[in-house]
């Protein structure tokens, strides 16, 4: 941890194409940045130069970027003054999606967000996790025998979403055979149009409907059945939320898809892809496989499934000395404020045996920290658990080349990573 | 020192000492006491360091302002004595202070 925690300190000669344009044109909303992974200097320059930084041309209109640690934690703590309401604005950049318009708890505030949230946190309580993790590890053992062993194939595909697929189709009791339905879903919220799954908003509006009618007919055998343990019935036998109106239905429902499906996918394969590129942390992890504990953390954080949330100001305030109008749009890139050298040592980095690995801000902070968070750690525990009781040796999981990552400045993940494992 | 004793949800009793002004939060993290995590820091804004505090203690606290309330209403399990570890800060008055924690948090 020593070797390299003073380099940070050092100020590095600015360079490279992030300081080669004007201020002022920055705009880290660019998709192209991500399918790359250049956002990073973007994000360094404005950390230095201008942490609260207007960008007022973009693909999806002018917004605020919040990059530092310490200011996401007073927007996030601040949910009066910074909205969530859909109405508003909602949690990401991507205003001109209509599907992520739509109510859900995440995009509402006190005190109707409570009362959705209150309905649907109990399954994730520390007991029905317990009850979980046996059935995880069973699947998650069953995924990873199943895989070849000396020939390539795509990790994201056979593990990430194979394994966040089962688990979604266990939370909602999904029909079982039509599971990757949920996968399809859950794309189709969020990826922009012309990628290849959704042709155009009213094509998105389409398949968001064909989802909307599956889990009604869903919501209507268990209404009337009795309560089961599944988010379905959770909200359909609570009084806080059985009265819903059918696009609450959907979005919360979209939401529960989203929150836990994209983002548990991404840090199954980034950790994986961390481990690679650095061999001295795959080595101390086989040598004492009791990091995983801090290990599954440090993956969410150097991942940053989501790489931003977003809010709007209901009146005129300050942050970071700017001043910021009401209804303007602010951003807080959560993948910089993970990089901030202020709030983390040696930031870009990954270490497994960080001393306070949990505080970081890929889950949030504030009333709307990811409800999942601890069933998402739990799943990844198990990952690595059962990986290195099967290939215990350094390095003996290999990525090949280049994963491709998506194209969004809102989920960071990968479409695919070609992964192979020796004998 | 402040003297402050755990009780784990399965019945487990932890006594620590502590230096005034400390948490209760950074009183259970500094001693590995199981079941409070503190992921903020102590910002009060992840609710990861909800705890139950014994009855006879509980009025010697200041009351809990409105962000910790909001944020308890996150909690799993709440009910009588929750608080949030981060926000009780430890002086002489509570030396002695007893809470019980969960099975984990989330």
């Amino acid at each position: 941890m020593s070797a390299t925690s003073t380099a940070s300190a050092v100020p590095r000669a600015p360079q490279g194409a992030a300081y080669a344009i004007p201020l002022e044109d920055i705009d880290v909303s660019n998709p192209e940045l991500y399918r790359n992974n250049t956002m990073g200097a973007y994000f360094e320059r404005l950390r230095r130069e201008d942490p609260v930084h207007y960008c007022a041309k973009s693909l999806f209109g002018p917004y605020w970027s919040v990059t530092k640690y310490k200011d996401i934690m007073q927007v996030e703590t601040l949910p009066e003054i910074y909205s969530s309401d859909s109405r508003r604005g909602g949690v990401t950049i991507l205003d001109t999606n209509s599907a992520v318009q739509l109510p859900m708890f995440i995009q509402m505030d006190p005190p109707q967000h409570d009362e959705h949230r209150k309905a649907v946190s109990p399954i994730v309580a520390p007991e029905n996790l317990l009850r979980l993790e046996s059935i995880i590890r069973r699947r998650t053992g069953e995924a990873l025998d199943s895989l070849p062993v000396s020939e390539e194939f795509n990790w994201v595909e056979k593990v990430s979403i194979n394994l966040t697929t089962q688990m979604l189709a266990t939370l909602f009791d999904f029909p079982w055979e039509d599971r990757s339905k949920l996968t399809f879903w859950s794309d189709a919220t969020l990826e922009l149009p012309g990628e290849g799954l959704v042709d155009s908003e009213e094509h998105r509006m389409q398949i968001m409907g064909e989802c909307a009618a599956y889990m009604t007919r869903l919501w209507n055998e268990r209404v009337n059945a009795k309560p089961g343990a599944d988010l379905i019935s959770m909200m359909a036998h609570d009084d806080r939320t059985r009265n819903m109106s059918p696009e609450e239905y959907l979005g919360n429902v979209l939401l529960l898809i989203v929150g836990g499906n994209d983002t548990t996918r991404s840090s199954m394969t980034g950790g994986l892809l961390a481990l690679h590129g650095n061999p001295g942390q795959y080595e101390k992890l086989c040598a004492n496989p009791t990091l995983i504990a801090s290990m599954i953390p440090e993956i969410v954080r150097w991942q940053t499934p989501l790489s931003h949330m977003r809010r709007t100001a209901t009146q005129d305030t300050v942050l970071g000395g700017k001043n910021i109008r009401k209804g303007d749009k602010v951003v807080m890139w959560y993948v910089s404020g993970n990089r901030d050298e202020e709030a983390i040592e040696n930031p870009n980095a990954f270490i497994i045996d960080r001393a306070r690995p949990r505080q970081h801000l890929s889950f949030g902070f504030g009333i709307h920290r990811c409800v999942g968070n601890r069933l998402a750690e739990m799943q990844l525990r198990v990952l690595w658990e059962e990986v290195l009781q099967r290939w215990p040796k350094p390095g003996q999981l290999k990525v090949i080349g280049e994963p491709v990552r998506v194209l969004s400045p809102f989920i960071k993940g990968y479409e695919s990573m070609r992964v192979r494992i020796d004998a | 020192m402040i003297k402050v004793t755990f009780i784990e949800y399965n019945g487990t009793v932890r006594e620590v000492e502590v230096a005034e002004g400390t948490s209760m939060m950074e009183a259970a993290v500094g001693n590995l006491v199981p079941g409070i995590d503190g992921d903020c820091g102590g910002a009060c804004a992840c609710a990861t360091c909800h705890l139950f505090v014994e009855p006879e203690w509980l009025d010697r606290l200041a009351p809990a302002e409105d962000m910790e309330r909001s944020m308890l209403e996150l909690a799993e399990g709440g009910g009588p004595g929750s608080r949030l570890g981060c926000q009780i800060k430890l002086s002489a008055a509570l030396d002695g202070i007893v809470a019980r924690t969960p099975l984990g948090q989330h």
